[in-house]
């Protein structure tokens, strides 16, 4: 009777076996930039695992501005916000607008404006590019947050759009009928009963749309270029330019910058979770 | 485009309201926005760059270029090996994280990470750790050996695997999340009925997992492929392309040729890699827009 607890002492160790390098795996990169962030400037480099004297310095440091660096960190920050936020509301409004009609109204040439979309949202970003940042100039918007925000809309749309697609064609179209019955214009019903039924795939796609602004290093760093107007994942690159650049102080701005969107990863993880990865793949 | 012809489904369900020349109008109204958006920042672009690359002696140029080929096979090592390896990973963690443990649920938060911060700071953090002077890899290795570390992301075969290797860290994380919802798909029953008949746990994953997993997991290694392609992060910010340019893939070249510019190489680059793009992308819309 001894080998069951055994046998199941062997499967938990199997696990464990599994489950601590996958754990290591995962924190290395980012223990070591917390690491960073909390170490003074000469033990940053003494190849310790654990500073001998933890310290918040440097986040002071950046915070305060203190560092020719980090001249611009709040202004950078704001831009961060604008863009993420100006691009999560503008994706959500053309993108709902869109499904509605697609879905809802069935209007003529609906179907191929949702191919034409999900075509786009297949090819790659970074090939999209270099004509951008071409057209950004024709048309006058390079060098202003603009352009970054007109950018990320034309990419996150096509997602936010199939998504909110597919979630609308999964209401009953009793609903419209009755509510068409009652004497519902299109605008009444988009207002009074498709927004309402809507909002879980709306919070989706437009923490979505703001995470992927937020995020965006390519074409920040192609759009924009005067300090005053760069997002902070562009100053960050920043740095790397200069080889006197101080690592703790970035180390640090980039935990700051990297914290809002895990926090909201984290808060709307049941959303981004069932309303996303769900609809990224379907088998 | 014959990317059109995907959907039929759309004909079957509810029928047209005809004579409501309102919903028309209002439709309209509703899908002009994102045609908009699409005009200008997507049909504008896209005609503006076949017209840069419009010169068929770029392309002559271009092929001659021995960094357009080294990121060639570069972009296919990280398609080939780079996604396939995260995709087998991603199939083996999704069994993992099955098992019904309060330590495996907060593991499974944690695992997250990667994919929920930004990869910006974390690259970097890896760029540091491999620092030939102070990077703390190097550090270690002096301190145990007394002897200096490699210069890792000088060499361009261990620069690229690095650049694999933070492609995987970032995103393996999420193929791990989408594989572990096909895997909770698949009822219990059939676990149950295969064990009753003696089947092992290999056997299980062999004839109850794998054929119902088929179908998500060469979506996913497909979709992922086309992810990759244009994953400029993970090689620009750790190697920035170099040493001497050996490392670029062509979602890097595009931007080193834009600097040079020479921006009709850059253009012709990506028109090149088409015949690459849109056969995975042709796949994958048949597959989604049902």
């Amino acid at each position: 009777m001894t080998t069951r607890p055994l046998a199941k002492i062997a499967g938990e160790a199997k696990l464990l076996l599994i489950g601590i390098p996958v754990l290591l795996w995962t924190l290395l990169p980012i223990y070591h930039l917390l690491l960073f962030a909390i170490s003074p400037r000469d033990a940053a480099f003494s190849g310790n695992l654990w500073p001998e004297e933890p310290t918040l310095r440097n986040f002071q440091i950046v915070l305060n501005q203190d560092h020719y660096f980090l001249i611009h960190f709040w202004e950078q920050l704001g831009n961060s916000l604008i863009v993420a936020v100006s691009t999560g509301f503008l994706t959500l409004l053309i993108a709902t607008f869109a499904a509605f009609a697609i879905s809802r109204l069935r209007v003529e040439g609906g179907r191929t404006v949702m191919n034409l979309a999900l075509f786009t949202y297949f090819i790659p970003a970074a090939f999209l590019a270099v004509p951008m940042y071409r057209t950004m100039g024709i048309y006058g918007l390079l060098n202003s947050k603009w352009a970054l925000i007109l950018a990320m809309v034309t990419v996150a749309s096509p997602y936010a759009i199939w998504v909110l697609k597919q979630a609308s064609d999964k209401l009953p179209y009793e609903l419209d009928e009755a509510a068409v019955v009652d004497g519902a214009s299109p605008l009444q019903l988009f207002w009074m009963v498709y927004l309402p039924l809507m909002k879980p795939s709306l919070v989706a796609v437009g923490t979505y749309a703001l995470l992927l602004a937020w995020n965006e290093y390519l074409y920040a760093f192609l759009l924009l270029s005067r300090d005053t107007e760069i997002t902070l994942p562009v100053a960050l690159g920043n740095f790397l330019a200069a080889d006197d650049s101080p690592w703790e102080l970035l180390m640090t701005t980039g935990l700051i910058y990297a914290l809002p969107p895990a926090a909201i990863y984290y808060a709307f993880k049941r959303y981004m979770v069932s309303g996303l990865t769900a609809g990224a793949v379907k088998s | 485009m014959d990317t059109l012809t995907v959907s039929d489904r759309d004909t079957e369900a509810p029928p047209k309201r005809r004579g409501w020349s309102q919903t028309r109008i209002w439709g309209t109204i509703f899908l002009v926005p994102y045609v908009l958006v699409f005009l200008f920042f997507v049909v504008y672009p896209v005609c503006y760059g076949f017209w840069l690359a419009r010169d068929p002696q770029t392309y002559v140029q271009l092929f001659e270029d021995p960094i357009f080929i080294r990121s060639i096979f570069n972009t296919l090592f990280f398609l080939l090996v780079g996604v396939n390896l995260k995709m087998l990973v991603a199939l083996l963690l999704s069994g993992f994280f099955l098992h019904d443990r309060i330590w495996i649920r907060w593991l499974s938060l944690i695992f997250i990470l990667p994919w929920a911060v930004p990869s910006i700071p974390t690259i970097l953090s890896v760029r540091f750790m491999l620092n030939p002077e102070w990077g703390i890899v190097n550090q270690l290795i002096f301190k145990l050996t007394a002897e200096d570390g490699p210069n890792w992301l000088n060499d361009p075969t261990l620069g690229l695997t690095f650049s694999v290797l933070v492609h995987i860290w970032k995103s393996l994380p999420f193929w791990t999340l989408i594989l572990l919802s096909g895997r909770l798909a698949i009822s219990k029953d059939m676990y149950e009925a295969a064990s009753v008949d003696g089947a092992s746990s290999i056997q299980q994953f062999r004839f109850v997992t794998w054929p119902s997993m088929k179908t998500l997991y060469v979506t996913c290694t497909l979709l992922s492929m086309i992810w990759t392609l244009g994953d400029f992060n993970s090689v620009y910010l750790l190697t920035g392309g170099g040493p001497a340019d050996l490392t670029h893939v062509l979602a890097t070249l595009g931007i080193r040729y834009l600097r040079l510019d020479q921006v009709n190489l850059s253009m012709a680059a990506i028109v090149s890699a088409l015949p690459l793009v849109l056969p995975l992308v042709y796949f994958m819309m048949r597959r989604l827009s049902k």
